[in-house]
């Protein structure tokens, strides 16, 4: 028997409001990333069971493009956190608060 | 067999994500959702994206959290994360609104296009996965395709810039503030501080 595209939707949803409750608890920079990470992959999840579904190939060449601008996203992150690092000695979001009203 | 497959990996990927936020080392968080990842990747093959079940594994679990583990080496391991809340409630309130994105999204989907009610329809007459996104990309979708192209060579850029060390004797960030708590703490930037003014002042001379 198939699995039915509900399934795939109900555990995207699963993992993006993990990632979600990651991002909102979690202090450690590198592990908020993590956890959008896990957002951005829930959503491809989602694009490409909905591409299954209509037997088109566009929802995967959105996540495709999604995963691409992840792969930039991550890059440029990653700078910023070591930039935050070398400047702060600390990868916590709760010490860069220079912008903070 | 379809639906056997997606419960034996759908509570491993769900358990790995979970256990990703639950630990306090960050290289076991990095290597949690490695396996989140693969998880995805299986759920890509068994909906016939093979392209991007492959792109998965070599992207995502090779060279993305590859660079992830690089960062935390570099920033290292055993930092430890404070415990307390800057917000009261900040945990209760946001597991209470992910639970609420959960419920939220089910009863969209059950509503729209009810739980488990028709399975997926069969695999499309194009079989071949990969040739049909290539067509798709290089046709239909050949624009943003390009744009990527340009989005890649920023994003490298940018990276280069942002995480460079400014060259010695350079009006540099050294002169702007540490914190006082890194002062006392560390030791090395307070004794690192006074030196940049000299240093500047000697190379304006030059």
């Amino acid at each position: 028997m198939r699995t039915p595209i509900a399934y795939y939707l109900v555990l995207s949803a699963v993992l993006f409001a993990i990632g979600t409750v990651g991002v909102l608890v979690r202090r450690n920079a590198l592990v908020i990333f993590m956890s959008v990470e896990l957002q951005l992959n829930a959503v491809n999840l989602s694009l490409v069971a909905f591409a299954r579904q209509l037997g088109q190939v566009d929802g995967q060449v959105l996540a495709f493009f999604s995963m691409v601008v992840a792969a930039a996203e991550v890059v440029v992150g990653l700078a910023i956190i070591v930039a935050i690092f070398r400047r702060r000695l600390s990868a916590n979001v709760d010490d860069v608060n220079l912008l903070r009203w | 067999m379809d639906l056997l497959v997606f419960w034996v990996v759908a509570p491993v990927s769900v358990g790995a994500a979970v256990l990703m936020l639950l630990q306090r080392n960050a290289v076991f968080s990095a290597l949690l959702l490695v396996v989140n990842q693969f998880t995805l990747a299986v759920f890509f093959a068994m909906l016939g994206a093979h392209f991007l079940a492959a792109v998965q594994v070599i992207v995502y679990a090779g060279a993305i959290m590859v660079l992830f583990l690089f960062v935390i080496m570099f920033l290292g391991v055993d930092r430890r994360e404070a415990l307390i809340e800057p917000i009261r409630g900040q945990r209760f309130l946001a597991l209470a609104l992910g639970l609420l994105l959960v419920g939220a999204v089910a009863v969209a989907v059950a509503s729209g296009i009810g739980l488990g009610a028709e399975s997926l329809p069969a695999f499309p007459a194009e079989r071949d996965n990969v040739a049909a996104l290539g067509r798709a990309l290089f046709t239909r979708f050949v624009f943003p395709f390009e744009v990527t192209s340009i989005l890649l060579i920023v994003a490298a850029i940018a990276a280069m810039v942002l995480a460079r060390r400014r060259a010695r004797g350079l009006p540099d960030e050294e002169e702007l503030e540490v914190p006082r708590e890194l002062e006392q703490g560390s030791g090395e930037p307070a004794a690192r501080a006074p030196e940049p003014a000299g240093r500047r002042a000697g190379g304006r001379g030059r």
